[in-house]
């Protein structure tokens, strides 16, 4: 009997070594996946290069006890890990039910499932920085068994949070009880209110200090995985943990937008889209978090690397873009599912995109108004952001959508991001044209600073920004030419998925 | 009403659609049958300019539909789920719709209002999203959605299937009526040669790309069909 469900364990895992090699990412060409192999291995050296050196710049340029400074953050860091996680983790539910109905044990495909978000790029990914910091620690002459049981202590921790992820996946409560705690306290110690990691410090000190205590993050795992177990067990069936949750539809009154014309019917539908839909919603909170990155080049956190007046312009592309870039990257893909109705309904092509502008427009606009508090960093960093959303409007709003006929890629507007971000990120046409949306203008600035300093500078990118505005419509015309070659290519790609 | 000249399609070296020429006159209710693969939605396709055909036209009206998007304006489709906006309500997407047509909400409401026991109570107001609603019931929302604003062509891929027995004897009725509008020429597919005999007045048999049969419906046709499949 255990012989053969060792056999089963291991078809199943050879249906999982298939799913991956045939996904997308290893199949769409070499290009891709160069890049992709790229990106990859360039996040692994990034951890694996902070794990080593972490250890020296904290120790001698801080002048504390590396390890006892990175048990202070472990709080924040476990609890950012498990929000992160219910962002963007999938939950392993994808061929279960396709077996349901085989003479499979139940409970082999439960571990199976839940075996499965052991290889998970959330689990692995840790270990990129810590088994360096570990190696690090004892070449220091740290005592390798307690470094060991540190080590061992936090592999627990992390596969804590993975059974955390799947126990409360989908209750929203849990979720925001956490990220709020998160927040909260991270406000509480930046204002010296109270400092929780001075007191959740030593917890994790003590797997160093007294190696008998490692044993208890393993119970508590342990544990974990048996109530992730059951809950998965009792979940088993078709109108339970695998149905998916239907909401009941919200009710949006937008018809004031009416007065807007034919561009309204896209814009209240692409409003409906957004706050309708796990993966576009994403774009909400991106856009949030960018309007707040000009603190990292604005105050000192970055440690004056970023002072170089290039950057502010940078920075105001960042601030006022967020919605530019995570919405507009991805036109037309976010009308993916449903892009043969789009193109055999009553639709000009310059409706629609007009329709795409005026939202990226609205949102860089929107964005302008919310980051004016940044003007108590000075007038010439509001000129900064402000001149970073004329570039915006006028430069990238064009190229988003210019981008988005070669951006060939569907959108499964049901589930959240994968943890690469999709593939059409590293789409080479893509990438070519997101190197103008971001350097041009610093560029542009450059050049016009070397004329008369500062105040030329942003008179030449506000100045190109300008131009392109008023150029919209010879632009828009060549854009509508190229969708409309691309459209059976677009139409043809779109289908390939689901 | 749709004209087709010399119209193929490969894929490489297969050829999966051939027509040397078809008329279909406004005012028809055309039907057309085979087998999987044989060509019905890739025709479906063509006609709609979804894919770019690699020789021959196709003329809505006379208007090539890869070269003009006039005939855009006459013509209603729906193919499969890819013509459904799955986080619209029904009657979202039915304004929708509207509202690219030129048809206002209340005349939407009140066109609504002639299909309440076709929809069963299954589709208005009931606060869902279309991507939640059953496969047979999103088939009832874009059936329903291509009748929105009198287009003069209809396009049916498959309107049958799915469909509980009820709502297939109200789709039947239904096509039929349409059919007596001499301005309204539907073309509908189906696997269900019994279904399309009743509803269409000619039917084509497609097999391997290429029509084998044109016939004009009669007493004796189904059981010609009937002959024709049983192979």
């Amino acid at each position: 009997m255990n012989d053969q469900k060792k056999s089963m364990f291991l078809r199943l895992l050879q249906l999982q070594l298939k799913s991956y090699r045939r996904s997308s990412a290893f199949t769409s060409g070499v290009v891709t996946s160069i890049i992709y192999l790229y990106f990859m291995l360039c996040f692994v050296g990034i951890f694996t290069l902070l794990g080593f050196r972490s250890f020296y710049s904290i120790d001698e340029d801080m002048g504390v006890d590396p390890l006892q400074f990175i048990n202070k953050y472990m709080v924040y860091g476990t609890s950012f890990w498990v929000v992160w996680r219910y962002f963007i983790q999938k939950m392993p539910v994808l061929n279960v039910k396709a077996l349901l109905s085989l003479p499979v044990k139940e409970n082999t495909i439960v571990h199976y499932a839940l075996g499965q978000t052991t290889f998970s790029f959330f689990n692995i990914s840790n270990a990129f920085f810590f088994v360096p910091f570990s190696l690090v620690l004892v070449n220091n002459g740290y005592p390798t068994s307690q470094v060991l049981s540190w080590h061992l202590a936090i592999i627990a921790i992390v596969f804590c949070t993975n059974y955390i992820n799947i126990l409360i996946n989908d209750r929203n409560d849990v979720f925001y009880t956490v990220a709020t705690l998160l927040i909260l306290f991270a406000g509480l110690q930046y204002y010296d209110i109270f400092d929780i990691s001075q007191h959740m410090g030593p917890v994790f000190d003590t797997f160093y200090n007294s190696p008998i205590y490692t044993l208890i993050p393993w119970m508590i795992l342990i544990l974990l995985y048996q109530s992730a177990f059951t809950h998965f067990k009792h979940r088993m069936y078709l109108d339970s943990g695998l149905q998916v949750v239907k909401k009941e539809a919200q009710n949006l009154q937008l018809g004031w937008l009416n007065r807007f014309g034919r561009t309204a019917i896209f814009v209240k539908n692409d409003i409906k889209l957004i706050l309708r839909n796990k993966r576009s919603k994403m774009t909400i909170w991106v856009s949030i978090g960018s309007l707040f990155y000009g603190l990292l080049f604005f105050t000192d956190s970055s440690g004056g690397l970023y002072n170089a007046p290039v950057w502010k312009i940078f920075a105001g592309i960042i601030v006022t873009g967020g919605f530019l870039f995570t919405f507009g990257q991805y036109v037309p893909s976010w009308d993916s599912s449903y892009y043969p109705l789009m193109m055999s309904q009553n639709i000009v092509y310059r409706e629609y995109l007009n329709a795409k502008w005026a939202m990226i427009t609205i949102a860089t606009m929107a964005s302008t108004v919310l980051g004016s508090f940044y003007i108590i960093f000075g007038w010439d960093v509001y000129a900064a952001i402000l001149t970073g959303a004329i570039y915006n409007i006028g430069v990238n709003g064009h190229l988003v959508l210019l981008s988005g006929a070669f951006i060939k890629s569907p959108i499964d507007l049901t589930t959240t991001t994968k943890p690469f971000g999709d593939k059409q990120a590293f789409n080479a046409k893509t990438l070519l044209l997101s190197l103008p949306k971001l350097f041009l203008p610093m560029i542009l600035y450059f050049i016009g600073s070397l004329f008369g300093g500062e105040w030329v500078g942003y008179m030449t990118v506000v100045f190109t920004g300008l131009l392109g505005f008023f150029l919209k419509d010879k632009v828009f015309n060549w854009i509508e030419i190229l969708y409309k070659v691309e459209k059976y290519k677009t139409l043809e790609a779109y289908k390939q998925t689901s | 009403m749709i004209r087709i000249e010399q119209l193929t399609k490969q894929y490489g070296e297969t050829t999966v659609l051939k027509i040397p020429e078809m008329d279909i006159p406004k005012g028809q209710i055309f039907g057309l049958v085979g087998n999987n693969g044989a060509g019905k939605t890739t025709l479906f396709s063509l006609l709609l300019d979804l894919i770019q055909a690699t020789a021959g036209t196709v003329k809505i009206d006379d208007i090539p539909v890869h070269s003009s998007e006039d005939w855009k304006k006459k013509t209603a489709a729906f193919l499969d789920d890819s013509f459904l906006i799955g986080y619209l309500t029904p009657e979202e997407y039915f304004y929708f719709i509207g509202e690219l047509r030129g048809v206002s909400k209340e005349e939407v409401d009140e066109l609504l209002t002639g299909y309440t026991d076709f929809f069963n109570d299954e589709i208005l107001n009931k606060n869902k999203y279309i991507r939640d609603l059953s496969k047979g019931n999103q088939k009832k929302v874009g059936v329903v959605a291509t009748f929105i604003g009198e287009p003069e062509l209809l396009i049916l891929d498959e309107p049958f299937a799915n469909l509980d027995p009820t709502t297939q004897i109200r789709l039947k009725e239904l096509l039929s009526e349409k059919a007596k509008d001499a301005n309204k020429t539907v073309m509908i597919s189906s696997h269900d040669i019994q279904h399309v005999t009743e509803v269409c007045e000619r039917i084509a048999v497609l097999e391997k790309g290429e029509i084998v049969k044109d016939l004009k419906t009669t007493s004796k046709t189904l059981r010609e069909l009937e002959t024709f499949f049983t192979k």
